[in-house]
C-alpha cells in the first residue's frame, strides 16, 4: 500500500467513524420521543417518500427556486458516482478507475454531465448567496435565523463552492497534463477546454499531475468535512427528508391526535356501571398530559425537527406570523431541534432545569396559532409544526391550567352549556321560530 | 318565516327513518348571522323534500374548540356524549354547515367509537342539483357580479373539499373569481383552532383584515362562505374597509337559496 493510499484509508474510516458515532447520538435522541405508530399502509407511505422526497413534487410549488433546488440535487446525486472513482482510487492508488478501454465514452458522458451539472450548481450556489444576503426577502430575514442558522445556510453555500472548484482544478489539470503527455485529452464538456486556458503556461505534466492531486484531495477532503459538518447543521434534511416523508401522517390534516389516557377515563366517568377501582393498574408509566419537554413529544415530532432545513415556507404562509404576531412554525421546529440537541449535549439528562416550553417557546408563540394547516401544507417534506403547537397548548391548559382568561370561559360555557357561548341548551331550536 | 323542522325525537316517535341528519352546530343554532344560514340549508333540504330531522336540544357542542384549545377532557366529554346520542338514533349519514362541526364529526369520532358517513351542506346541495332535486331558477340573479369562494381551513386543507363549494357557485349565472390565496393555498380567516373566542395575539395587522385585502384585489362583489366564523370575519373585515354597500358576504347555501328562490 502506498503511502498516499494509507493516509487516504485513515482519514475515510475516521471521518466515516465520526459521522456514525454523530448519527448515533442523533438517533438515540429522536427515540427519547413518545410512541407513535407509523408502520401501517406502507404502500403509500413509499408513495409519498418518492413523490415528496425523491420527486420534491412541493418544491414545485414555487418553480423558480425549484429549479435552481432540482440542480443542486441532480447534480449531488450524479457526482456520488465519481466520488465512487475517488474512492477506489484513494484505495488502490489506481487513477481514473472507471476510465476503460471500449468505455471512454460512456466515461466522457458522465464526466462531462458532472461537469456540466456542477457549474449550473456553481451559478445556483451564487444566486442563492445572491438572494440570501443581498435580496430583502422577509422568510430570510426572520428573527429566528439571526446568528448560526444564517452563518450555517451560508457556510454550506461557501463548502459547495469549493467543492465545485476542487473538481474543476482536478479536471482541468488533468485534461491539460494529458494533452500534454499523449496530445489527445479525455474530452470532458467543460475540461477540455478550460484545461488548456487555465494551463497553457505549464508545460511541466509533474506540475499538472500535482496540481491535479490537489484537486483530488481538495475535493475529498470537502466530501469528508461536508460529511461531518451534516448532523450540526440544516443541511441534515438531505437524508431525514427520506424518513420523515415515509413516516408522514396520511390522516385527513384537520384530524388532531387522540389522547387515550383521556379517552379512558371520560368514558369511564360517563359509564355509570363502571367501577374506579375495578380497574386494573396500568402497566404504562404515568404520563404528562400534552407536551413540556421534548421527551414528551413523538419520536416523528423530533424526527421532523432535523428534517428542517429552515426555508421558512412554513412561516410565510403563516397567518399569524404574516400579522406580525410572535408565532413562526420554523421557530417551533428549530427550537425543537435545539432543545433536542442541548439533551443530547447533555447525556440525556432531562432534568437540567430546562424545557422546550418556557425556556424555548413561549405559550404566545402557542396561542397565535389558528390551526390552519397552511404550515403543514406548504412543508416541502411534510413536518408538521401544528402538532407540536397543540401537544404544547395541551400541558399549558391539561396541566397547569394556564389560557387566555376568554379561553376558560368559552371552555365553561361548553362545559355547562353545551356550546362555547352562554347560551341556554333549550333555546338550540329557536332559529327554525324566528323570523 | 318560522320553519317546522323535525327532530330525530318526534321522527322516532312516529316510526319514521330518516336519510339524513342536519347537524347545525352552536354558531348554527345561536348566532343570529349564523341562523340564516341554517334556515337556507334547511330550506334547501325541506324544498327537495330530503328526509332529515335536527337534534335540536339533543344537539351540542362537538368539541372542536375545546381540542384545539388544547383541552382534551372537555373534547372527549363532548364526543363521547354526543356518539352516545347519535349512535342512540343509529345516525348513518350527517350534513352540516359548519366545516369544524365536519371535521370533528368526519374525522375524529370514528376512533371514539363515531362512524357516519360526514357531508358538509355544498356537498349534499351539489348532490341534489345533479340528481335533478334542486333547480336554480326563478330566484335572484348573479348576473354581472364577480363572487369568490373563501376556502374555510377546515374544509379545504384539513379535508381537501374544494370543489363542491365552487361547483355551485358556478351554478350560479355570476362570474366565479379566486383571489391570488386560494385552495390549498387559502389564507385563514383567523377564527381557526379556538381564536374565535378570544382576542388575538399582539401583531401589527387583524387576519381579517389581511383576508379582506385579498378580496378587494379580486374586485369581489360577492364573498361566498362555507363556514359561519369565516363569514363572521370576512363580515367585519369588509365592514372595516367601510365596503359593505359593495360587497356581500354570503354563504354558499344561502346563494344557491336566493337563486332557486326558497
Amino acid at each position: 500500500m502506498t503511502l498516499s493510499a494509507c493516509i487516504f484509508t485513515l482519514i475515510f474510516l475516521f471521518s466515516l467513524g465520526l459521522f456514525a458515532w454523530r448519527m448515533k447520538s442523533i438517533l438515540a435522541q429522536i427515540k427519547l420521543g413518545r410512541h407513535t405508530s407509523r408502520n401501517n399502509r406502507g404502500r403509500d407511505r413509499l408513495k409519498t417518500m418518492l413523490l415528496v422526497a425523491f420527486g420534491q413534487k412541493k418544491m414545485f410549488n414555487r418553480p423558480l427556486v425549484a429549479v435552481l433546488h432540482f440542480i443542486f440535487y441532480v447534480a449531488f446525486i450524479i457526482t456520488q458516482i465519481e466520488l465512487l472513482e475517488v474512492f477506489i482510487d484513494g484505495f488502490s492508488g489506481s487513477h481514473r478507475f472507471f476510465w476503460r478501454e471500449g468505455f471512454e465514452g460512456f466515461y466522457v458522458f458522465v464526466i462531462s454531465s458532472i461537469e456540466v451539472l456542477s457549474i449550473l450548481t456553481f451559478v445556483a450556489t451564487l444566486i442563492f448567496l445572491a438572494r440570501r444576503n443581498l435580496l430583502k426577502i422577509p422568510r430570510f430575514t426572520m428573527a429566528e435565523l439571526k446568528g448560526w442558522p444564517r452563518r450555517d445556510a451560508n457556510l454550506i453555500l461557501g463548502f459547495e463552492l469549493l467543492l465545485i472548484f476542487f473538481i474543476f482544478t482536478m479536471n482541468t489539470a488533468d485534461e491539460a497534463d494529458k494533452t500534454l503527455r499523449s496530445g489527445v485529452g479525455y474530452g470532458f464538456a467543460l475540461s477540455q477546454y478550460l484545461g488548456p486556458l487555465f494551463f497553457s503556461r505549464v508545460h511541466s505534466s509533474e506540475t499538472l499531475h500535482s496540481i491535479a492531486l490537489v484537486g483530488w484531495w481538495g475535493h475529498l477532503l470537502m466530501v469528508f468535512v461536508f460529511l461531518n459538518y451534516l448532523p450540526y447543521s440544516k443541511h441534515l434534511h438531505i437524508l431525514m427528508a427520506f424518513p420523515t416523508t415515509y413516516y408522514s401522517n396520511l390522516e385527513a390534516k384537520g384530524k388532531f391526535s387522540n389522547m387515550e389516557s383521556v379517552e379512558k377515563e371520560v368514558k369511564m366517568m360517563l359509564d355509570p356501571g363502571a367501577d374506579p377501582y375495578a380497574a386494573p393498574a396500568s402497566d404504562t408509566p404515568l404520563q404528562r398530559f400534552g407536551a413540556k419537554d421534548v421527551q414528551d413529544l413523538t419520536w416523528k415530532q423530533l424526527l421532523d425537527a432535523y428534517a428542517c432545513t429552515e426555508c421558512g415556507r412554513c412561516s410565510s404562509v403563516c397567518p399569524a406570523n404574516q400579522t406580525g404576531k410572535l408565532l413562526s412554525p420554523r421557530k417551533i421546529m428549530m427550537d425543537t431541534r435545539d432543545r433536542l440537541s442541548e439533551v443530547g449535549k447533555n447525556k440525556m439528562n432531562l432534568e437540567d432545569g430546562k424545557s422546550l416550553l418556557g425556556d424555548y417557546i413561549s405559550p404566545e408563540e402557542l396561542w397565535a396559532c389558528t390551526s390552519c394547516n397552511a404550515c403543514v401544507q406548504e412543508c416541502p417534506v411534510n413536518i408538521d409544526p401544528l402538532s407540536i403547537i397543540i401537544d404544547l397548548r395541551r400541558f399549558l391548559v391539561m396541566e397547569e391550567s394556564k389560557m387566555p382568561t376568554e379561553l376558560t370561559g368559552m371552555l365553561t360555557n361548553i362545559e355547562n352549556n353545551g356550546a362555547p357561548w352562554q347560551f341556554a341548551p333549550t333555546d338550540r331550536l329557536n332559529w327554525a321560530n324566528e323570523e | 318565516m318560522s320553519l317546522k323542522v323535525p327532530t330525530m325525537a318526534e321522527m322516532l316517535a312516529n316510526g319514521e327513518s330518516v336519510d339524513v341528519l342536519f347537524w347545525v352546530g352552536c354558531a348554527g343554532s345561536f348566532d343570529d348571522r349564523a341562523k340564516k344560514i341554517t334556515k337556507a340549508i334547511a330550506n334547501i333540504l325541506m324544498h327537495c323534500k330530503v328526509k332529515f330531522a335536527v337534534l335540536g336540544t339533543e344537539e351540542s357542542c362537538t368539541g372542536d374548540p375545546a381540542r384545539r384549545a388544547g383541552n382534551e377532557f372537555t373534547f372527549q366529554m363532548q364526543a363521547q356524549m354526543n356518539i352516545q346520542v347519535l349512535n342512540g338514533y343509529e345516525v348513518k349519514r350527517i350534513v352540516t354547515g359548519c366545516p369544524h362541526c365536519f371535521n370533528t364529526l368526519k374525522n375524529e369520532y370514528p376512533e371514539l367509537g363515531g362512524n357516519y358517513e360526514v357531508l358538509h351542506h355544498t356537498q349534499l346541495i351539489q348532490d341534489l342539483i345533479n340528481t335533478g332535486k334542486l333547480a336554480l331558477e326563478g330566484g335572484a340573479t348573479f348576473k354581472g357580479k364577480k363572487i369568490t369562494f373563501h376556502d374555510p381551513c377546515y374544509l379545504g386543507r384539513a379535508n381537501e373539499v374544494y370543489e363542491a363549494p365552487r361547483a355551485l357557485i358556478e351554478k350560479l349565472d355570476g362570474e366565479l373569481v379566486e383571489m391570488k390565496r386560494c385552495k390549498s393555498n387559502g389564507l385563514c380567516c383567523g377564527a381557526g383552532g379556538a381564536q374565535m373566542f378570544k382576542e388575538a395575539e399582539r401583531g401589527n395587522k387583524e387576519i381579517n383584515i389581511e383576508r379582506t385585502e385579498d378580496v378587494l384585489a379580486a374586485n369581489a362583489q360577492i364573498v361566498a362562505t362555507g363556514c359561519p366564523f369565516c363569514n363572521t370575519m370576512m363580515t367585519d373585515g369588509v365592514k372595516n374597509f367601510n365596503k359593505e354597500a359593495e360587497i356581500q358576504v354570503l354563504d354558499v347555501a344561502e346563494l344557491i337559496a336566493q337563486a332557486a328562490d326558497l
